[in-house]
C-alpha cells in the first residue's frame, strides 16, 4: 500500500478522505490524516447552529477511521514538509513519509490591523473553540460588536444576538453582504436584520478596539463617521479570511496573487506528488470560500489519486442562506456584469421579499440572480443559469407568479451543486433504481446530502416522475407500519397471511414479515413462537438468541439494572465454563456468552432459567437493558436510587416489541455516570426527583435525548414514560429509533411533549392501559419454548440428523477463550445449477 | 401420494434410487420455515416448504458469509418468485433458481425434492456443476 497524507482535517480534508475510501476499492492508499484541532472534523457550515442548541456531537462528521486504513492524528500540526524526502514533519517532532501528500488547510479568518485587535474580548468566528470561547466571553458580557457583514458576519451577529448581547455590525461596504447581493437586496436584508434588533453600521471603517485595562470597551469609526464611537464587551471579527499556505510557501510551492497554493485543474501543484484542495487551494487564480466548489475539488483529488483523470468542473457559487431568519440567495452573475446584462426586478416593500433576474440582452438567457426575504424560488431558478428562460423573467419571480415547473430544466441542469448531480442523473437514478424517496435519490446520487437547499427540487422531481412518494413498507404492503399497526388493532387480523391476504399482495418478505410479528407481539399475541408467527421472526428471534459471523449465536441473560448477586454470576460463569461460551461484559452492563451452536440453546437457557434467570432479549428489537449507576445506595453524590428505579423500568418493560430496540438509562445525580442522556429514555435523579429524557442513541449518529419533562416524581415518571414508550411502538417506522422518530414528527419535541406530558390528542389513558396489559401478559420467552417440546424441537442442527452438531462451526483459542475460525470447508459452489427432472 | 408441486417426475422417486437421501418425515417441514439437511458429502442443504406447499431446497451455505445458515431466512416472494432472505446480511435468493436477486452472478445450487410415502426425499445435484465442494 502506497501512503497518503492529508493535512487538515476540516470538511474538504474529510470529503476527500471519504471519497478516496469509498472509491479505493482494492485498498491502494493507506492514510494519514493530521489535523490541528482537538476534535475530530465537523460540519462548518452548520457551525452557528451551536447557538441553536446544536451538542456539538450534531456536528460531527461521520468517523473516518471506521473505514479501516485511515490514521485519523487529532491535535496534530504539520509545520514542515521536505518535498525532497517526500516527509512532513508534525508540531511534536514525529517525521512522517508519504507517497503523496494533500494540503486541505483550509483558511484562517482575516482580522484587519486595527490597533487594539489583541485586547481581551476580542474573537474570530471559525472554529468549535472559537464559539465555545465566545459564548464563555458572553456571560456578563452586555454588547457586542461584529466586524463584517458579510455572510459569516450576520452568522456571527445572529449568534450575539442569541447569546443575548446587544449586537453591532460594522461593515465597511455600503451594504450588506456586498459580495452576494445587489443594492437593493442589501436594502431590505438591512431593514430586515434591523427589524431584529441588530444595529447596522454601513460605509463604517473601524479605526481602533478601544480597551480598558488590556480588555475591549468598545469600537472608535473612522474619521467623520457621525457616531464616533459605540461601547462593547467583546470584538468578533468576521472580515474574510486568508487561505491558509504558509506551509507551502515554505516548501517552495506556488502561491496565487492573494495567496493559495496554485494547483491545476487536477488539484495537483508544481509538485506531481503534492495536491491542495479547499479554501487554501488557488485555481486559474481564484480562492474558492464555499464549501461546495471546496468539495469538488476534494473529489477530483480523490480521483486522480486512484489514477482517474477528473478535472475541476468549475465552480457554482450560488448560496442560498437563511440569515438570522431571513432567506438570502445569489446565483450566477448576480450583479449584472456581463456586457449588457439586463435586470429584471421585483421589489415588494410591503410583502419584504426582494427578487432580482439577471437575464441576457436580448432577454432570452438567464444569467444569474439575488432573492432576499423569500428564496423559495432559488431551487428550480438556480439550475437554470446560463440557458434559455422558459417565460416572461417577470413571471417566474412576480409573488404570485406561475414559477417553474421541472420540465423547463434542461437534463444536464445542475440540481444539486455541493454534489454536482444533474437533473439527468437524479431522473435516471429514480427510474433505473427505483428510487421512490429522497432517502433513496440521495444514496444513489449523493445529491441533497450537503446543504439541503436542493432537497425541494428533488422531490418536485420525484413527483414529475411519477413516483408518489411511497411511504410503503415493501412490495407487499402498501401501509406504512403505523398503518398496520392501526389495521392490527382495528381488525383483530391475528396472522400475517390473513392480513396479507386481506391488505396486501404476495406471500411477504424480510421487510414485512418482521414488522408484522413485532405489531402482533406487541399487542399481545402469545408466544413469538407460537403457530405461524415463528416463520415470521427474523433468525435473531426465531431462535432467541443473537446470530453470529459463523452461524453460531450468542446468549444475553437479563440483569436488570446490571445488578447481580455473586451466585447468580457464579452460575453464568459455570454454564459459560460448561460449555465453552466465549464470555464478555456488554456495554450494556451485563454479560454476553458466544459461540453456541443452535442445538446446545436450549441446554444453556435450561440451566439459567433454573437459576432465575430469563431472556435479556439482546436479539429482539425491544428494551434492552436500562443502565444505572450505582446512586444514593452507594454513592456519596446519588440524590436518588438509580439502581432501584434502574431494574423497576427494566423488569416493567421486558419483552415490549418496538420498531426498533429501545434502551434506557438511569443515573443518581447531574455526574450521569449511566450515560442516560445517550439513550431513548434517559433518567437522571435530581433534589426533587427526576428529569426524563427522551430521544438520545450511540450509533452511526450519535444523539444526545432531550428533556421531556423535570423534577417528577417517580410515579408521573413512569407514567410518562409508559406514555411514550407505547405512542412510539404505535406510530414509529420500521428500524426508526426514538431520535429519528421524534426528528420526524411534524412538530417534533414540541408536540411529543403535547402528547405526552398534556395529553393533547386525548389518547393517553389509551396508552397506559396498552402499557398495563403488555405489563400484565408479559412471560418469559425462554421459559416458553423449554416448556413446550414443538419449539424446542426446532433447535436442531439436521432435521435428518439431530445428533450431529454443525460441523461447519469450529473455533480457535484468541486470548484464552475460543473464538470462531472461517467457517469451515466444504463450501458450495458460487453458481446455481438448473432444476431437470430425474 | 402428493407430488412435489414443483416438478412431475419425483413423485415415483423411488427411496432404492441412491441419488435419492430420505431427510425427514413431511409434517416435519412447517410451512414458511425451513430446515438445515446435513447431505452424505459433508455440505448442507436448506429445504424449504412455502405457504402453497411447494417444496424447495438449496444450499445452506450463504455464499456471502460463508456461514451454514440460509435454513433460518426468511421465506417470501419478490414479484412473484419464491425466495429466501439470508439471515446474515439479508441478500434475497430465488428459491427455484437459486440466483441472487440482489447481487446477479452469486447463488445457491438447487437440489431437486420430493414428497411421497409421507417422507421428504432429496436428490443431490448432478455431479456435473455441481455436489462436488469447491
Ligand atoms: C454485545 C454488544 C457489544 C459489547 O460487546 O459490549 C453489542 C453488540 C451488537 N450490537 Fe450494539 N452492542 C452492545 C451495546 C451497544 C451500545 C451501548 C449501550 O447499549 O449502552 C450501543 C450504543 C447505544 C445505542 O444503542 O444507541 C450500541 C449500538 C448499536 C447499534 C447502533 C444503533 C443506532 O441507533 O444507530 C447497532 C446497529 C443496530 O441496532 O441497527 C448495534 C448492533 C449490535 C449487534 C446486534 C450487531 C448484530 O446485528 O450482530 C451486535 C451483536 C450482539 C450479539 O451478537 O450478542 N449496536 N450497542 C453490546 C450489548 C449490550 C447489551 O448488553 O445488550
Ligand atoms: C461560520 C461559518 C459559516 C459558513 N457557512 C457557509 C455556508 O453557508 N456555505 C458555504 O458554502 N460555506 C460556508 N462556510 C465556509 C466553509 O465552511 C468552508 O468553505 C469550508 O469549511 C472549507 O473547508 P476546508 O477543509 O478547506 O477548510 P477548513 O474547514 O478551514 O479546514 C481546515 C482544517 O485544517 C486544519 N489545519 C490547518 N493547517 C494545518 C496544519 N498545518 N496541520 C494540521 N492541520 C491544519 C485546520 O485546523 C482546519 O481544521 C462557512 C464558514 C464558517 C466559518
Ligand atoms: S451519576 Fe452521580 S450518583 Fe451516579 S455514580 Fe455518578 S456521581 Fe454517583
Ligand atoms: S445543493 Fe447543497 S445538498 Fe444539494
Amino acid at each position: 500500500m502506497r501512503e497518503l497524507i492529508v493535512v487538515g482535517n476540516g470538511m474538504v480534508g474529510h470529503r476527500l478522505v471519504e471519497a478516496l475510501r469509498s472509491r479505493d476499492t482494492d485498498d491502494q492508499w493507506r492514510i494519514t490524516v493530521l489535523g490541528a484541532e482537538s476534535r475530530p472534523a465537523y460540519d462548518r457550515v452548520a457551525l452557528s447552529s451551536r447557538f441553536d442548541g446544536a451538542e456539538e456531537d450534531d456536528l460531527l462528521l461521520p468517523d473516518l477511521t471506521a473505514h479501516g486504513h485511515v490514521d485519523l492524528r487529532l491535535g496534530a500540526e504539520a509545520v514542515g514538509i521536505d518535498r525532497e524526502n517526500r516527509t512532513v514533519t508534525t508540531a511534536d517532532g514525529a517525521v512522517l513519509g508519504y507517497d503523496a501528500l494533500v494540503l486541505a488547510t483550509g483558511s484562517e479568518p482575516f482580522v484587519p490591523p486595527v490597533p487594539g485587535r489583541d485586547l481581551t474580548g476580542c474573537f474570530v468566528y471559525r472554529t468549535l473553540d472559537d464559539l465555545d470561547a465566545i459564548a464563555a466571553a458572553a456571560q456578563g458580557a452586555r454588547a457586542g460588536i461584529v466586524v463584517g457583514g458579510g455572510l459569516l458576519g450576520l452568522e456571527a451577529a445572529n449568534a450575539l444576538r442569541l447569546l443575548g448581547l446587544d449586537t453591532h455590525v460594522v461593515e465597511l461596504a455600503p451594504r450588506l453582504m456586498p459580495v452576494q447581493i445587489d443594492e437593493g437586496g442589501g436594502a431590505l436584508l438591512r431593514r430586515l436584520v434591523e427589524d431584529l434588533g441588530v444595529n447596522v453600521h454601513l460605509g463604517a471603517g473601524a479605526a481602533e478596539i478601544t480597551g480598558a485595562a488590556g480588555r475591549v470597551t468598545g469600537l472608535r469609526f473612522a474619521e467623520g463617521h457621525p457616531l464616533g464611537a459605540i461601547g462593547a464587551d467583546l470584538v468578533v471579527f468576521a472580515a474574510g479570511v486568508r487561505p491558509r499556505d504558509a506551509l507551502a510557501r515554505a516548501a517552495g510551492l506556488p502561491v496565487g496573487p492573494r495567496g493559495g497554493v496554485v494547483v491545476d485543474s487536477g488539484c495537483r501543484t508544481e509538485d506531481p506528488a503534492v495536491y491542495a484542495v479547499g479554501e487554501c487551494a488557488c485555481l486559474d487564480g481564484t480562492v474558492y470560500g464555499l464549501v461546495a466548489p471546496c468539495n469538488a475539488m476534494a473529489e477530483v483529488a480523490a480521483d486522480r489519486l486512484l489514477g482517474g483523470g477528473a478535472t475541476f468542473p468549475g465552480a457554482d457559487t450560488a448560496t442560498k442562506l437563511k440569515l438570522l431568519g431571513v432567506d438570502v440567495a445569489s446565483f450566477g452573475d448576480a450583479h449584472g456584469s456581463t456586457p449588457g446584462a439586463l435586470d429584471v426586478v421585483m421589489n415588494d416593500a410591503v410583502g419584504r421579499t426582494y427578487a432580482k433576474l439577471v437575464v441576457s440582452d436580448d432577454a432570452g438567457t438567464l444569467l444569474g440572480g439575488v432573492l432576499v426575504g423569500d428564496a423559495s424560488r432559488y431551487a428550480s431558478l438556480r439550475p437554470l443559469v446560463g440557458r434559455p428562460l422558459p417565460g416572461d423573467p417577470l413571471e417566474l419571480i412576480a409573488p404570485a407568479g406561475a414559477g417553474l415547473g421541472p420540465g423547463d430544466l434542461p437534463d444536464d441542469a445542475q440540481v444539486c451543486s455541493c454534489n454536482a448531480v444533474t437533473k439527468g442523473e437524479i431522473t435516471t437514478a429514480i427510474d433505473e433504481h427505483a428510487c421512490t424517496d429522497v432517502a433513496a435519490v440521495k444514496a444513489c446520487t449523493r445529491a441533497g446530502t450537503s446543504c439541503g437547499s436542493c432537497v425541494p427540487m428533488l422531490k418536485t422531481l420525484l413527483s414529475a416522475a411519477g413516483v408518489e412518494q411511497s411511504t410503503a413498507l415493501c412490495e407487499h404492503f402498501s401501509h406504512t407500519r403505523a398503518e398496520l399497526w392501526e389495521i392490527v388493532a382495528a381488525t383483530g387480523v391475528r396472522t400475517f397471511s390473513e392480513l396479507v391476504a386481506a391488505h396486501g399482495t404476495g406471500r411477504g418478505c424480510d421487510i414485512c414479515k418482521p414488522v408484522v410479528a413485532s405489531i402482533l407481539a406487541s399487542q399481545g399475541n402469545g408466544h413469538v413462537l407460537d403457530g405461524e408467527q415463528a416463520a415470521l421472526q427474523d433468525t435473531n428471534d426465531h431462535f432467541l438468541a443473537n446470530i453470529q459471523r459463523n452461524g453460531s449465536y450468542s446468549v444475553v441473560p437479563r440483569i436488570p439494572g446490571g445488578e447481580i448477586t455473586p451466585e447468580k454470576l457464579m452460575v453464568i460463569a459455570e454454564v459459560a465454563r460448561d460449555f465453552k461460551l466465549y464470555t464478555k461484559i456488554t456495554g450494556g452492563q451485563r454479560i454476553d456468552l458466544f459461540g453456541a451452536r443452535v442445538d446446545q440453546l436450549p441446554h444453556i437457557w435450561s440451566r439459567l432459567v433454573a437459576a432465575g434467570f430469563e431472556s435479556g432479549h439482546a436479539y429482539g428489537k425491544a428494551l434492552r437493558t436500562v443502565k444505572s449507576c450505582v446512586g444514593s445506595t452507594w454513592c456519596r453524590y446519588g440524590v436518588q436510587d438509580s439502581v432501584g428505579l434502574a431494574v423497576e423500568l427494566e423488569l416493567r418493560y421486558r419483552g415490549l416489541r418496538a420498531p426498533h430496540k429501545i434502551k434506557a438509562g438511569v443515573s443518581g445525580c447531574a455526574r450521569e455516570c449511566a450515560e442516560a442522556r445517550s439513550k431513548d429514555v434517559g433518567v437522571i435523579a435530581t433534589e426533587h426527583g427526576w428529569n426524563l429524557y427522551v430521544g438520545g442513541n450511540g450509533g452511526f449518529r450519535p444523539r444526545h435525548a432531550e428533556l421531556l419533562a423535570a423534577d417528577v416524581d417517580t410515579a408521573t415518571l413512569v407514567k410518562l414514560i409508559d406514555r411514550f414508550l407505547m405512542f412510539y411502538v404505535r406510530t414509529a417506522d420500521r428500524l426508526q429509533r426514538t431520535a429519528a422518530w421524534i426528528e420526524a414528527m411534524d412538530g417534533g419535541l414540541d408536540h411529543l411533549r403535547a402528547v405526552v406530558v398534556d395529553d393533547s390528542l386525548g389518547i393517553a389513558a389509551e396508552l397506559e392501559a396498552a402499557m398495563a396489559r403488555h405489563i400484565d401478559n408479559y412471560a418469559d420467552e425462554w421459559k416458553g419454548v423449554l416448556d413446550d417440546p414443538e419449539k424446542l424441537a426446532r433447535f436442531t442442527s439436521f432435521v435428518n440428523a439431530p445428533d450431529v452438531p454443525d460441523p461447519s462451526i469450529s473455533f480457535s483459542v484468541l486470548r484464552e477463550q475460543r473464538v470462531p475460525t472461517d467457517p469451515a470447508q466444504p463450501v458450495a459452489l458460487g453458481m446455481p445449477t438448473t432444476r431437470s427432472a430425474p | 401420494m402428493a407430488a412435489s408441486t414443483l416438478t412431475p417426475g419425483p413423485a415415483n422417486a423411488p427411496a432404492a434410487d441412491t441419488r435419492w437421501l430420505a431427510v425427514c418425515p413431511a409434517e416435519r417441514l412447517v410451512p414458511e420455515r425451513g430446515a438445515a439437511v446435513l447431505l452424505p458429502d459433508g455440505t448442507q442443504a436448506a429445504v424449504f416448504r412455502t405457504h402453497d406447499g411447494a417444496l424447495y431446497a438449496v444450499d445452506n451455505r450463504d455464499p456471502f458469509s460463508g456461514a451454514q445458515v440460509m435454513a433460518r431466512g426468511i421465506v417470501g416472494d419478490r414479484a412473484g418468485e419464491p425466495t429466501v432472505a439470508s439471515p446474515m446480511h439479508k441478500q434475497v435468493f430465488s428459491l427455484r433458481t437459486g440466483a441472487c436477486l440482489d447481487s446477479p452472478g452469486t447463488g445457491l445450487r438447487v437440489f431437486e425434492v420430493s414428497e411421497a410415502e409421507s417422507t421428504i426425499r432429496l436428490a443431490a445435484p448432478a455431479p456435473v456443476g455441481g455436489g462436488a465442494a469447491r
